[in-house]
């Protein structure tokens, strides 16, 4: 069974899923790729998009200052990509459902008040003032979903109501110093500014995935042919596996030889594939998107609706308070100014630049991942060439503007092929 | 609403006492929506193993009748007793978790999801980490029941025809073994080999043991596989007929009057047949 070619239609049995004459047998790895292609013509993009402006992106900083891709700058692009990252991983989980959340960013600065009132000016122990920020933004998340399930209220108006309040309630709990600095030296502080995986670890933290999907896919492989169905080719699978390792393994020879990769953003990815699994392999994930694809079906098939929108909301607010406290750990300082700006934007434009659909249904985590690295590559280029933040603010409303347009397109070219 | 019950165990216990007691009897039942009365104490019994055909005009209440009994609305009054019980069905889940599985007119699909996961929507197998494997089986096994002509169980339902599309919502219904299967216009969207295929499977499901209430326009696919067809004309019970009544009966009941628009169109055609007989025998 390792030669690579079709596996099913070998023997005797045809595979369940493969008796249909009309389908097109696309179980070698060149059938792969075909389908591959055919998925993306017909709209089915993904994350290619993302991918692909990723590539110009860094292929134009680094002609304009070859500093761009310098370890030691993809370091800090990386310090700087996991607190608005985890807050934008929230907005997938809203987007999912087909509502969204404008005000993660207060939520966030709310979180890291909490944070350094708590902690710096009450003298509460450091995790009970962590669980305190980040439960202060479950709580408003609850609220939202009270809000929008109870009065009917539109997602949309409950948070923009929302960002205001609790923004509000950022400046009161700081008071009239409206800034509070955290101890240098301390573990939190250490956390987002400088902790390192250990080199040797990195290294050995960088196999873990490929060999993880090599485990998963030759199991999940063996299983389905035990069940009579097609499976991938042992070819693709070890294809995959390779490139995986190869790429991380790349990434992580090429981060240590700076500082290396940061804990705050290994962090960062664990919740993003934590997430990933929960959307595409879980229950509560096909609840999701079920809801945001068609409310009341899902609603019909006996799926508890209004359980899965606070879940939904809960978990954003979760999210963005914990962005916050990552981001008061990065800054070392919970202000006045914490949380706003351009945090509530990027963290929701992340969401959708990285592949998740504004319409509901559809969607990934790691478009809160690669969506951000994209959104810091920019903010951190156009720093490097030494440009203000207003050209920085037009570029990223331009790229953001390019994916909501992307996504429409797709849309519609899904819809023409019958792949909505 | 956790009651567990045992297909096998009852299905030949329920066909014993079947004609004592009917799997579903409802008494009285009236709903209204504001200031309209869409049911008025309508009463009804299905019982085990037999079809009962819903027929009715436009806006006689048989879809309204449909979603009290999906758990979609609640009825305003009346008494539900399903296998022998008093019964409330407070939301979807209740009716589902009871044993009445329903197939909409709009069938209720979600179109970003593949076959199996609407098949498995709200039933996933292991919660917890989705066994696909096992559900792309059931799926097939399901679809082969159906004898479905469905090319890929990955393939989202936006991708499907009408009809590839009211077989997955059929055979969603028969996931969780129900003991009653309602079916909102069930031949509405499908072309006729697809329709001979799903009454073949009306029949399949009812001869496993279950009660099937049907609701269609079509009078005859009513008649090839009703075992009684119960008529609703303006939210009331209007009598209920064996498959052999004929169409003028049925017509009447379901209009309300003897002279209707369709007996005077019948009569009309008669009439010009008897006119063109005689010029047929004389050229």
């Amino acid at each position: 069974m390792s030669a690579p070619g079709p596996q099913a239609g070998n023997g005797d049995r045809i595979a369940l899923d493969r008796r249909d004459q009309r389908l097109r047998q696309d179980d070698t790895l060149v059938g792969a790729i075909k389908s591959f292609v055919d998925r993306i013509k017909a709209g089915d993009l993904g994350s290619l998009p993302v991918v692909i402006g990723l590539v110009v992106i860094c292929t134009v900083f680094t002609i304009i200052n070859p500093l761009f891709l310098s370890p030691n700058n993809l370091v800090n692009l990386l310090f700087d990509c996991s607190t608005v990252g985890v807050i934008s991983l929230g907005v997938v989980c809203m987007l999912m459902v087909g509502e969204i959340d404008l005000s993660v960013g207060s939520i966030s600065g709310l979180a890291s008040a909490t944070l350094g009132v708590l902690w710096v000016n009450i003298g509460l122990p450091v995790p009970l003032a962590i669980i305190a920020a980040i439960g202060s933004g479950a709580l408003i998340g609850f609220i939202y979903s009270e809000l929008f399930s109870r009065f009917g209220m539109p997602s949309f108006v409950a948070t923009l109501a929302g960002l205001l309040a609790v923004l509000g309630m950022q400046l009161y709990i700081l008071g009239p110093t409206g800034s509070i600095n955290l101890p240098y030296g301390s573990d939190l502080v250490n956390f987002g500014q400088l902790l390192v995986i250990p080199k040797p670890l990195a290294y050995a933290l960088a196999l873990l995935p490929g060999i993880v999907s090599l485990i998963a896919g030759l199991r999940m492989a063996r299983r389905r042919r035990a069940a009579n169905l097609s499976s991938a080719p042992l070819s693709s699978i070890v294809l995959r596996a390779v490139l995986l390792t190869a790429g991380l393994e790349i990434a992580v020879i090429v981060l240590n030889q700076a500082r290396g990769v940061p804990w705050m953003f290994a962090v960062f990815v664990l919740l993003v594939v934590l997430m990933h699994y929960a959307l595409s392999r879980t229950k509560w994930g096909r609840s999701m998107k079920a809801v945001g694809g068609n409310r009341e079906a899902a609603r019909r098939s006996g799926i508890n609706v209004r359980a899965i929108y606070t879940s939904a909301f809960v978990l954003c607010g979760t999210l963005a308070a914990a962005g916050g406290v990552m981001a008061a750990c990065r800054l070392a300082s919970a202000s006045q100014q914490a949380g706003t700006g351009d945090v509530n934007l990027n963290a929701i434009a992340a969401a959708v630049i990285g592949g998740t659909s504004l319409f509901g249904g559809r969607g990934s985590a790691y478009s809160a991942l690669l969506g951000i690295i994209v959104i810091q590559s920019i903010a951190n280029g156009l720093t490097l060439l030494d440009l203000s933040s207003s050209l920085r603010y037009m570029i990223t409303g331009a790229v953001l503007a390019i994916a909501v347009v992307v996504d429409s397109l797709a849309r519609r070219s899904r819809q023409s092929h019958g792949r909505a | 609403m956790g009651m567990t019950r045992m297909t096998g165990m009852t299905m030949s216990d329920s066909e014993t006492k079947s004609d004592s007691e009917p799997v579903l009897s409802l008494r009285g039942i009236s709903k209204n929506f504001g200031a309209v009365s869409a049911l008025t104490d309508v009463n009804l019994d299905v019982h085990a193993g037999e079809v009962v055909a819903l027929v009715g005009d436009n806006g006689a209440g048989k879809s309204t009748l449909v979603k009290i009994l999906a758990g979609v609305h609640g009825p305003s009054s009346g008494l539900i007793r399903f296998m022998g019980r008093e019964v409330t069905l407070a939301d979807p889940g209740a009716a589902l978790s009871l044993g009445i599985a329903t197939v909409f007119q709009d069938l209720a699909l979600c179109e970003n999801l593949d076959v199996v996961a609407n098949i498995f929507l709200g039933r996933e197998l292991k919660p917890a980490g989705l066994d696909e494997v096992a559900m792309e089986v059931r799926a097939w096994q399901l679809l082969d029941e159906l004898s479905a002509k469905i090319p890929s169980v990955r393939s989202v339902v936006a991708s499907l025809s009408g009809g590839q599309r009211q077989t997955v919502a059929i055979a969603r219904s028969l996931l969780l073994a129900p003991k009653l299967m309602l079916l909102d216009e069930p031949t509405a969207a499908l072309g006729v080999a697809q329709t001979a295929e799903v009454l073949d499977l009306i029949e399949r499901v009812r001869d496993r043991g279950l009660a099937v209430i049907m609701i269609s326009h079509n009078m005859e696919d009513v008649r090839a596989v009703a075992d009684r067809i119960a008529v609703l004309r303006l939210g009331r019970n209007n009598g209920v007929f064996p498959p052999e009544a004929s169409n003028a009966e049925l017509v009447s009941a379901i209009t309300g009057a003897e002279n209707n628009a369709i007996s005077r169109r019948a009569q009309r055609r008669a009439a010009e047949t008897a006119a063109d007989e005689p010029r047929g025998h004389a050229q």
